[in-house]
């Protein structure tokens, strides 16, 4: 999305693009919040949870941290649904379950 | 002091891209235009030029090095024809769209199939609408100050779009003839460093090409059709500045005798030059005929057209592509759009001719010429005529 001045893209007229609509606020796709294109979840059973991690290296969104008790969890803003992190996970802690709406 | 020499025309292009200190050529060899970058490559090769060129494998790949080079703000040229062109399609809206000053010459193709590799703008019309600032010339100095002009044109902050020169392939980038190279300090004083305001750099990152969702392309799309009509004012005072300083002068639509003259004939590139040998034959013999020739083929010079064929009775358009089930020939169809609201006008006859790299002579011309009265006077059945093809 192009760059976001004081006004949103809704606001925005052609004159406050810059140049070939290039985009010069790094990281400000972080605002495009993709959680909303999701049919699935992932759940989680975190006793079998053995903090390796490899559900945050495989999420194709970046969108996996460790919270406050260590465990690894989505950001629901993000996470697609996409069910890697729960193909993935070697000791079975994930499982996708349909969004209810 | 300035040099005139004899030389091809598609060496003298690589020699001119030499002196307009290029920094990266991507390119790859296609008849007609191979000769272009063969020099160049040699030139590179021999330390000549201090450029990086990168030899790709396909057209496609071509334009798209153009970009990335582009990107980082270095001087980019690259040249191609017909098939190449259109191999490149995609990607040269991309360089108008991400707003890239990358020149490229064409030397203009037919199409396959069957396969040519002759001259006629069946390539050009092809990639009509695909944002570039497009300029046709009619003989090798046109070529060679049109190096100097675009670049400059395309880089200029206030346009920053890409621009393609077009030379009839074969009729114009194979001959051999006397060309002037300006000065290198005049060059180097008219043609200012490319400083592309927003170039790729870690110390200040920029994301290009990106995604835009409906509610900001509509935007984005306005702003460029905004910008490259815009860019016409910039390209008048350049074309002013490089008279004023190398004696060369070029307008958007240039007359042959055509003042006041009642029967009209518009052509575009070299065979332009073919014309006037028929209009001055024909004027010699007490005819009232003149020429006017489209050297600015986009942004469209609609203003410059009107005013040059206003006082004519009849205007004959002559197109050297088809378009295949539609209003006639592409140049005319343009015309005739940009006529059709004006109280004062002439009668548009559209011809095509010279197809596939088929000559048309200066007697040929006049032939036209006197079709194209005889239609305005008694009408014609067909959306357009088709010249010197064997029935």
């Amino acid at each position: 999305m192009a760059k976001r001045k004081p006004k949103s893209e809704g606001e925005m007229t052609w004159r406050d693009l810059e140049i070939g609509a290039i985009v010069t606020e790094p990281g400000n796709a972080s605002r495009y919040k993709t959680g909303d294109w999701r049919s699935q979840r992932p759940t989680y059973d975190f006793k079998k949870c053995i903090k390796c991690a490899l559900c945050q290296i495989f999420c194709p969104e970046g969108c996996i941290f460790q919270n406050d008790e260590g465990n690894f969890e989505a950001d629901m803003y993000y996470c697609k649904g996409c069910g890697i992190c729960a193909r993935e996970c070697p000791t079975g802690v994930i499982t996708m379950v349909e969004e209810e709406e | 002091m300035a040099d005139r020499v004899g030389i091809e025309v598609s060496v003298a292009i690589g020699d001119a891209v030499k002196q307009a200190n290029v920094d990266v050529i991507a390119a790859y060899p296609i008849t007609p235009q191979t000769h272009i970058v063969e020099h160049l490559a040699e030139l590179v090769a021999n330390g000549e030029v201090d450029a990086a060129y990168i030899p790709v494998e396909s057209e496609h790949s071509a334009m798209s090095a153009c970009l990335g080079s582009a990107a980082v703000g270095a001087r980019t040229f690259t040249a191609t024809a017909g098939q190449g062109l259109e191999l490149m399609h995609e990607v040269l809206y991309v360089a108008s769209s991400m707003r890239f000053p990358v020149v490229m010459t064409v030397a203009n193709r037919a199409l396959s199939s069957p396969l040519s590799v002759w001259g006629d703008h069946s390539d050009v019309m092809a990639v009509r609408d695909t944002g570039w600032i497009q300029i046709f010339t009619e003989n090798g100095q046109e070529v060679v100050d049109h190096i100097f002009c675009a670049f400059r044109i395309a880089e200029d902050n206030k346009v920053l779009l890409p621009v393609m020169i077009h030379l009839d392939g074969f009729h114009l980038s194979h001959v051999i003839e006397p060309i002037t190279f300006p000065d290198q300090s005049k060059v180097d004083k008219f043609l200012p460093d490319n400083k592309y305001p927003l170039p790729l750099h870690p110390d200040k990152p920029v994301t290009m090409g990106d995604f835009a969702p409906p509610i900001i392309y509509p935007e984005a799309k306005w702003a460029q059709e905004v910008n490259l009509r815009a860019s016409k004012e910039i390209i008048l005072k350049c074309w002013q500045e490089f008279g004023e300083i190398f004696g060369h002068h070029y307008s958007p639509v240039e007359r042959y005798h055509s003042e006041k003259a009642k029967v009209l004939l518009l052509t575009m590139g070299s065979f332009s030059e073919t014309a006037m040998t028929a209009i001055d034959k024909m004027r010699g013999e007490g005819r009232d005929v003149g020429l006017v020739r489209l050297r600015l083929w986009r942004p469209f010079p609609f203003e410059e057209l009107r005013r040059a064929v206003e006082d004519a009775e009849t205007l004959i358009v002559l197109d050297r592509a088809l378009s295949f089930g539609g209003p006639g020939g592409p140049v005319c169809s343009e015309v005739k759009a940009a006529l059709y609201g004006q109280a004062k006008k002439p009668k548009v006859v559209s011809f095509v001719s010279g197809i596939g790299g088929r000559d048309i002579s200066p007697g040929d011309f006049e032939e036209i010429i006197n079709k194209g009265i005889t239609i305005s006077e008694k009408g014609s059945p067909n959306e357009f005529e088709i010249f010197g093809v064997r029935e």
